[in-house]
């Protein structure tokens, strides 16, 4: 397939999950894989500012440790913060350049097997809520056609989040961003559930609700929810539906 | 520079001092209506079964709109608490007669004109609901809405202190007195910890947060202990039985 073709398809697919009653965290995880796929990354992730100013991951292709701590160590330095307090991309970072900038955050990604990341702002109007993080194997280089289309990616990922009606009243894009993060807990909650009911692991365990969650048409949280209240057992959750 | 105050400076200022009578949740809301430009605060107790109480209310309005919730078992903090997100109606005077058709009509004819409701919660697990009202109809802004969301994450932590027996009429231990961490792992470990000991996710949570407490090392330590399966929490039949 060619790459026009497969962008399009991409947004259509996006474009698709943004209905009615669509899932903000289900949505932000697939634009981090088309990310990951169309920007040639190895792992992506989506960053929000809670009210403090403190930057929490929602969404990620990778849930080993070492991948979530390069997330969680930004809120202290790394190209996320950077992106974050000016509002601009902070692309193509050689990590075994960037020591001086950022010690910690340099150290651990190349510690985790990375040696380039790229961070894109989440923008509406004037205010930057979050970041889409890149990271690469090996020395990579996005081009300006690169750059344009990360930041489309990430400006669907605000559009997303926040969705059409939010953006006019700043009370429901607070209402919004409360209830992505506190959804993201949830859904951990319902992870660590599965953990302990069906041994699989925490990867696993999102899988396994989120296809659930898009075979029966049900909100990831709601899936998340019956997990954690027992009413969806691990073995509903590994069955197929009879129809497909 | 912004002047909002960490949930960590409101627990230490709620904590510290002459409390005189006042509880700790009490204390929160008067510190919460002092700094806000609120008239009142009041906070409720709310699990999956619904509104279990009012804890703690500034003034005799704030008492009014907790009670009347309560009793016709609608509004704002009950739709927050249901739908796990902050309701936040800053006229109304424009909504709450077709939203709420009993609480509505009541709460204005009070004077009480925008209501804020938080809840208090931390994933799935509901613990309770914030309420802040205003007899003017206005917006809070995006400083005044973050200053408000560290009370709420101050009240969490409250919540889960008065849940557990660990140091009972006492202060919280200062690794306990920090907002909740909001790591993953922690998360998880309260799923296992919910199955391995056959308990909810509040009282896995109050489990982890109790050894923490015991075996004085970082939350976040534990957890990763659990999900390794180097600490396990069993069934434990009832030990006084």
């Amino acid at each position: 397939m060619t790459t026009e073709k497969r962008l399009t398809r991409v947004f259509v697919e996006l474009a698709d999950t943004l209905v009615a009653e669509f899932d903000a965290l289900d949505f932000l995880h697939t634009l981090t894989e088309r990310a990951v796929e169309l920007l040639h990354a190895d792992a992506a992730g989506v960053i929000l500012s809670d009210q403090h100013g403190h930057l929490q991951v929602v969404a990620s292709t990778s849930n080993r440790a070492q991948v979530l701590e390069l997330f969680e160590l930004q809120g202290a330095e790394g190209p996320c913060l950077d992106c974050f307090n000016t509002g601009r991309v902070v692309a193509n970072v050689d990590l075994d350049d960037a020591e001086t900038r950022w010690p910690h955050f340099s150290a651990a990604s190349i510690q985790a097997g990375y040696r380039s990341t790229h961070a894109i702002p989440l923008r509406l109007r004037d205010q930057v809520i979050g970041a889409m993080n890149l990271f690469c194997i090996d020395q990579t280089t996005l081009s300006d056609d690169d750059l344009e289309l990360a930041q489309a990616l990430a400006d669907i990922a605000t559009i997303g989040l926040l969705q059409e009606r939010a953006v006019r009243q700043s009370e429901l894009i607070a209402e919004q961003l409360q209830t992505a993060l506190n959804s993201r807990v949830l859904i951990e909650q319902a992870k660590g559930v599965l953990l302990a009911r069906a041994g699989v692991d925490v990867d696993e365990a999102f899988r396994l609700m989120r296809n659930h969650s898009r075979g029966h048409n049900q909100l990831l949280t709601d899936v998340a929810t019956a997990v954690i209240d027992g009413s969806l057992t691990a073995r509903e959750l590994g069955e197929r539906r009879r129809s497909d | 520079m912004s002047s909002v105050r960490t949930a960590s400076q409101i627990l230490s200022s709620v904590m510290s001092g002459d409390r005189g009578r006042h509880t700790l949740p009490e204390r929160l809301c008067q510190d919460c209506a002092a700094t806000l430009p609120v008239n009142g605060v009041g906070l409720a107790l709310m699990n999956d079964a619904g509104h279990q109480g009012v804890i703690a209310a500034t003034d005799g309005s704030a008492t009014l709109m907790e009670d009347l919730q309560f009793t016709l078992g609608e509004g704002p903090c009950m739709d927050a608490s249901r739908e796990r997100r902050p309701v936040l109606q800053p006229d109304l005077a424009q909504t709450a007669d077709t939203r709420w058709p009993g609480f509505g009509p009541a709460v204005l004819e009070a004077g009480i004109a925008a209501i804020f409701a938080f809840p208090l919660q931390v994933g799935a697990i509901r613990l309770g609901i914030l309420d802040l009202y205003r007899a003017t109809p206005g917006n809070l802004d995006a400083e005044q809405l973050a200053g408000t969301l560290a009370y709420a994450d101050a009240a969490v932590i409250i919540l889960l202190h008065l849940q557990s027996k660990m140091t009972p009429g006492q202060g919280l231990h200062p690794q306990l007195g920090d907002p909740l961490d909001s790591r993953a792992e922690i998360h998880q470990a309260t799923g296992v910890i919910a199955v391995q000991a056959v308990v909810g996710l509040t009282e896995a949570l109050l489990l982890l947060r109790a050894h923490a407490y015991a075996a004085d090392r970082p939350l976040l330590k534990i957890a990763r202990d659990v999900l390794t399966g180097t600490l396990r929490f069993p069934f434990k039949e009832d030990d006084h039985g």
